[in-house]
């Protein structure tokens, strides 16, 4: 197998992908957002529990390619506990990483490191980031959202 | 307008797919390494040599705008411009050049009858007949004209192999009805509908039918005046020619009686502040300076297609359909979406537990070009219950070893992510 695509579905992203975690919805959330890829058809919702300035609880649900199902599996196991603060910080790093050529990010960003690869691949960028832009209009809306990564 | 000579040797030569390639330029490279394999064709077909250098020669040569200049080059251009009306009208058997109108492409054809003929027919309660396995080219204009004048959709269903249910079509008929507008081949399934006869059963009642034939017209001869249909659509880029130029085929009493949809020079008689009168049809719908290069390029292409044969390229393209049906077939965990008793040259599937995006990554990484997603088509894939499929789609120039290679390809993705 290439080395490219082997960098892109590493067994951490194929795991999530098979079992992701946090998956389903959450009853008593209190923000949520729709996300849609129409290029895809990838489709998901971020609910979360948020009390005062702390996520206590993060769950999605949705339909999507492996990218995009392993990034939302992996980032509400991220951010689960975080305050709002920690969660945008995340984001903004988690962008960079797999948009900016030559981005020190991973370094810092734990087991997302494992979508550094995703930055090879220009058309999924947006399957990795969708869970990220809907997380982030959730966040930001206290009426239910939809967000649409074109 | 005189009937070409065609040489009889054409239609009874054995097609040769590898001298055939060495038409395409394109065809002869890596992609990620690996040789290009192109099975992205109902989206778009390469362009063989003689049409780069029909368009090339064009600017070289006979670059002049048309229908107005006295000089030499203008006449060279509008010549050149005009032959390709004719060619095209001889293509696709059609009466006369002057059904023929030029547009961009098939979508901005059904969006001028839309405009035109629509809004001059369709009012208040009356009703569209459309298929479910339309592109969306061929709903959304007739859902801009429904809104406008408060008239509705009605929708002919198909059954699980992708079949148009031909009883329901019939029931959907009534005095409401204005227009259908159907497909003459699904680019998301390969169905082949059987247009004649919906068109025969349309006309039985009067009712005027308008054909899609982006997707069927380069893939088998099309016969309108056997068809008899009242509007057709193609697009240039499919038919092997440049993107930006495509026709709309119009009977001569719908275009005459139509009104026009753009305003501009080249579509009037003569101008005044107080009144226009305007040009003859098909001139009447082609306002501005047309894209010129493309319909000689485009001209060319047809030419290509004719010295091949289209029954020799649809004989062919059966083959390689067959093939890769028979051989995506064996692959366990693969279903083919769409098997519609008459399809051509389009395989749509899904892997087990496999999103079609990440296969189209893995078999981009092999060279393979297909297309992934619901083609334009939400409805089709909304009535299978899916988000999106894979899609190859072949052409004339698509080999046996190619579709070895997907097969090897779709092979690779189930192990990596199955």
């Amino acid at each position: 197998m290439r080395d490219d695509l082997r960098d892109l579905y590493q067994e951490v992203i194929l795991d999530h992908n098979k079992r992701p975690r946090n998956f389903g919805k959450l009853d008593g959330a209190n923000r949520h957002a729709e996300g849609y890829n129409p290029l895809c058809g990838d489709r998901l919702t971020v609910y979360l529990d948020l009390q005062g300035d702390t996520i206590r609880d993060i769950r999605f649900e949705g339909s999507g390619c492996a990218i995009s199902k392993a990034s939302a599996s992996m980032m509400t196991s991220a951010l689960k506990g975080k305050t709002v603060g920690e969660a945008e910080d995340t984001f903004h790093r988690f962008h960079r990483m797999v948009t900016e050529e030559g981005s020190s990010d991973a370094e810092s960003l734990g087991k997302l490191a494992a979508f550094s690869g995703v930055r090879e691949f220009p058309v999924r960028v947006k399957c990795a980031s969708l869970p990220w832009h809907t997380l982030d209009a959730a966040l930001k809306s206290e009426a239910p959202a939809s967000i649409s990564t074109e | 307008m005189s009937e070409s000579v065609i040489a009889p040797a054409a239609s009874v030569s054995r097609f040769d797919v590898e001298k055939v390639r060495l038409d395409f330029p394109i065809l002869h490279q890596k992609v990620h390494g690996k040789p290009l394999v192109y099975l992205d064709n109902a989206a778009t077909t390469q362009k063989p040599r003689a049409v780069i250098d029909a368009t090339t020669r064009y600017y070289e040569q006979d670059n002049a705008n048309i229908h107005r200049g006295v000089h030499l080059l203008s006449e060279r251009a509008t010549r050149a411009y005009e032959e390709a009306r004719e060619k095209l009208a001889r293509f696709l058997n059609a009466p006369d050049p002057r059904n023929i109108v030029f547009t961009r492409n098939s979508t901005e054809g059904i969006n001028l009858v839309a405009q035109s003929f629509g809004r001059k027919t369709v009012g208040p309660g009356d009703e569209i007949v459309l298929s479910e396995i339309e592109h969306h080219s061929n709903i959304v204009p007739w859902q801009m004209l429904a809104e406008e004048k408060g008239a509705r959709l009605r929708v002919i269903p198909i059954d699980d192999r992708g079949d148009l249910i031909l009883e329901a079509y019939e029931s959907l008929l009534s005095d409401r009805t204005k227009l259908v507008a159907v497909t003459h081949m699904s680019n998301a399934l390969g169905t082949i509908p059987p247009v004649e006869k919906i068109i025969s059963i349309a006309h039985a009642r009067g009712i005027p039918v308008l054909v899609d034939g982006s997707q069927a017209a380069y893939h088998r001869a099309v016969d309108l005046k056997a068809l008899d249909c009242d509007f057709y659509v193609v697009t240039g880029h499919k038919l092997y020619g440049p993107t930006g130029i495509g026709a709309l085929y119009g009977k001569r009493e719908h275009l005459e009686a139509m009104p026009p949809w753009q305003g501009g020079g080249d579509m009037i008689r003569s101008v005044s502040f107080e009144k226009t009168t305007w040009n003859d049809v098909p001139f009447k719908f082609e306002a501005g300076t047309p894209n010129i290069a493309g319909g000689i390029g485009l001209a060319a292409a047809l030419d290509y297609l004719r010295s091949l044969g289209m029954d020799a390229i649809a004989t062919h393209e059966r083959e390689i359909l067959d093939y890769a049906t028979r051989r995506l077939s064996e692959i366990d965990g693969l279903a083919i979406v769409g098997t519609a008793r008459e399809k051509a040259s389009v395989l749509s599937f899904v892997l087990d537990g496999i999103h079609p995006h990440d296969t189209g990554t893995i078999l981009d990484r092999e060279g393979i070009a297909v297309r992934t997603g619901h083609h334009c088509a939400q409805p089709v894939m909304d009535r299978f219950g899916i988000p999106a499929t894979v899609r190859a789609s072949f052409a004339l120039y698509n080999t046996k070893e190619e579709v070895d290679a997907l097969a090897d390809g779709i092979r690779k993705a189930q192990e990596l992510l199955g």
